[in-house]
């Protein structure tokens, strides 16, 4: 029922404000002496080269892949875990078995992107 | 006048709620509930410097009040005061929005984790859980991921080269072991009995599910799962030997290089917090949940649910305590063994179980059987992954000649 989650909008409620209050004190009560030196990018005293967004390694585009990938696999498992205990009762082989195939191809999809290589990191 | 009345399905039994009693429990369990976890956060600093200094053979943070116990209050006041420079280089409304968007979800991650049995109060039976939603897991899992946005946000408001790389490193970590975090939980899900009606999802109904004995206890059944999901934990909580999005030789501080004052502070407490809830739904999921042989029963109505409270929030400290002694025990870990550990080792492991877990209970139906075979197939899975790696090594370089004393030998 959707009442259930009026707790948890009150939770989230107290926990903007903690934070906000927390963000809003800091900044109200802390002093302002700013200096060159410390609005500079801190890169442990050396002189700052060029901006920090640039390129960086394909590797971590491919793990966020994968993880969409495989992450969408296992919110399919979700609703045939809540009914198996159910449904194990009845018509167990059944289950399995479609959970066995649909696994089976998760493998298969697993063992591929090993093999490419997309899960070796050097 | 006709008053809205709330329907909870507890133990079997229709409970009436007036909507009232619902607003007024669920405010005071959020206050209760909220400060505690702030004060945990205070105390986890606290314990977890004393506990270092214990381990290293040092004192540790003794000057403030007894024992130092007000240290992390005094470094609160600090942090408050300590002046709040946003660099000029940054993105400025997410850099300031970031520190928040870490800790909000932190926070609200709590509010499905039972804390206790039920206590009632004035005739209405209250449990000790700020919101019995149906979704239990599925709404820990969506927060839990949604703290990626803090970190990388951050990471790249700050256009600091090393809050980036901490930034990038953290994501890709936190979303590679949130995979087997969501698959540890599913064998769980597969052997919780449910009524008609009751959701195998909710944290309650699995707490509820491992109360008879010991050996109902999940960690007995999905051992391997139980590893996986801690070990993936101490990796979504950005604890060492996974700190590597903070590795202080490389990275500066990672991705709050640039940040100053309470806004630091807000990453830490946001780190702190998830560990403590973190250790609060191990506790919920595998560990018995407010269960402890029977003593969660004793008293009568109001002290059985106090002591329910007490039995989960000693377990949470024990695991808690665990958090640090693992943090100065293990080495860090380097980052393609971190990426290796997680895809290769702990996937499959999680896989496994699940398939083991559905098989032996189908064919089975004992709970002994499945827990065994969990163990062992975890050990053969291990195993072939372990071989298959070394038997992909590329072989070292020849060593080069032999010198000094070997080479006289």
């Amino acid at each position: 029922m959707l009442i259930d989650y009026l707790p948890i909008l009150l939770l989230g409620l107290f926990a903007v404000l903690f934070a906000g209050i927390n963000l809003a004190l800091t900044h109200i009560l802390g002093p302002k002496r700013p200096t060159r030196a410390k609005l500079s990018v801190y890169e442990s005293g050396v002189q700052p080269v060029g901006d920090a967004r640039q390129r960086f390694t394909i590797r971590f585009d491919l793990i966020a892949m994968l993880f969409i990938i495989f992450d969408i696999e296992v919110v399919f498992l979700y609703p045939w875990a809540v009914v198996f205990r159910k449904f194990s009762e009845t018509s167990g082989l059944f289950i399995l078995v479609e959970m066995l195939v649909f696994i089976g191809i998760l493998f298969l999809g697993y063992i591929y992107a090993w093999k490419k290589g997309g899960l070796t990191w050097d | 006048m006709e008053r809205a009345y709330y329907f909870a399905f507890v133990e079997g039994d229709f409970v009436v709620l007036p909507l009232h009693v619902l607003i007024i429990s669920s405010i005071v369990k959020i206050l209760i509930i909220a400060h505690l976890l702030i004060i945990g956060v205070m105390a986890m600093i606290w314990s977890e410097r004393r506990v270092s200094g214990w381990m290293q053979d040092r004192l540790g943070p003794n000057r403030v009040g007894f024992q130092g116990i007000l240290q992390p209050i005094a470094d609160g006041i600090k942090f408050l005061f300590k002046e709040d420079l946003i660099p000029n280089h940054v993105d400025k409304p997410l850099y300031v929005l970031a520190p928040a968007m870490l800790l909000v979800p932190a926070m609200i991650t709590i509010a499905v984790v039972p804390f206790g049995s039920s206590l009632t109060i004035f005739g209405h039976e209250i449990p000790l859980q700020i919101a019995d939603i149906s979704i239990g897991i599925l709404y820990i899992l969506a927060i839990t991921s949604l703290g990626v946005y803090g970190v990388v946000l951050g990471a790249w408001a700050s256009n600091n080269k090393y809050s980036l790389l901490g930034g990038l490193r953290s994501s890709a970590q936190m979303i590679s072991y949130e995979l087997t975090l969501g698959l540890a939980i599913i064998g769980v899900l597969m052997l919780t009995v449910v009524e008609p009606g009751e959701s195998a999802l909710s944290l309650r109904k699995i707490a509820e599910s491992q109360g008879k004995a010991l050996w109902n206890w999940n960690f007995l059944i999905h051992f391997p799962a139980f590893l996986a999901f801690t070990t993936a934990m101490f990796a979504e909580t950005n604890r060492l030997p996974f700190d590597l999005a903070e590795a202080e030789q490389e990275l500066v501080a990672g991705y709050h290089t640039e940040y100053s004052s309470m806004k630091f502070a807000l990453f830490f407490m946001a780190e702190y917090m998830n560990m403590i809830v973190g250790s609060a739904v191990t506790v919920t999921l595998f560990l018995g949940g407010w269960h402890f042989f029977g003593l969660e029963n004793v008293g009568g109505p109001v002290w059985s649910g106090l002591i329910s409270f007490g039995i989960i929030f000693v377990k949470t400290a024990i695991f808690l305590f665990v958090f640090i002694w693992v943090r100065w025990t293990l080495p860090r870990f380097r980052y393609d063994q971190l990426m290796n550990f997680g895809w290769k080792f702990l996937l499959p492991v999680a896989l496994t179980s699940i398939v083991v877990t559905g098989i032996l209970w189908v064919t089975t139906q004992s709970r002994l059987l499945v827990g065994i075979g969990n163990v062992v197939a975890a050990f053969i899975v291990v195993s072939i992954v372990a071989g298959l790696l070394v038997m992909n090594k590329t072989p070292e370089p020849a060593t080069p000649e032999l010198s000094g004393l070997d080479a006289i030998e």
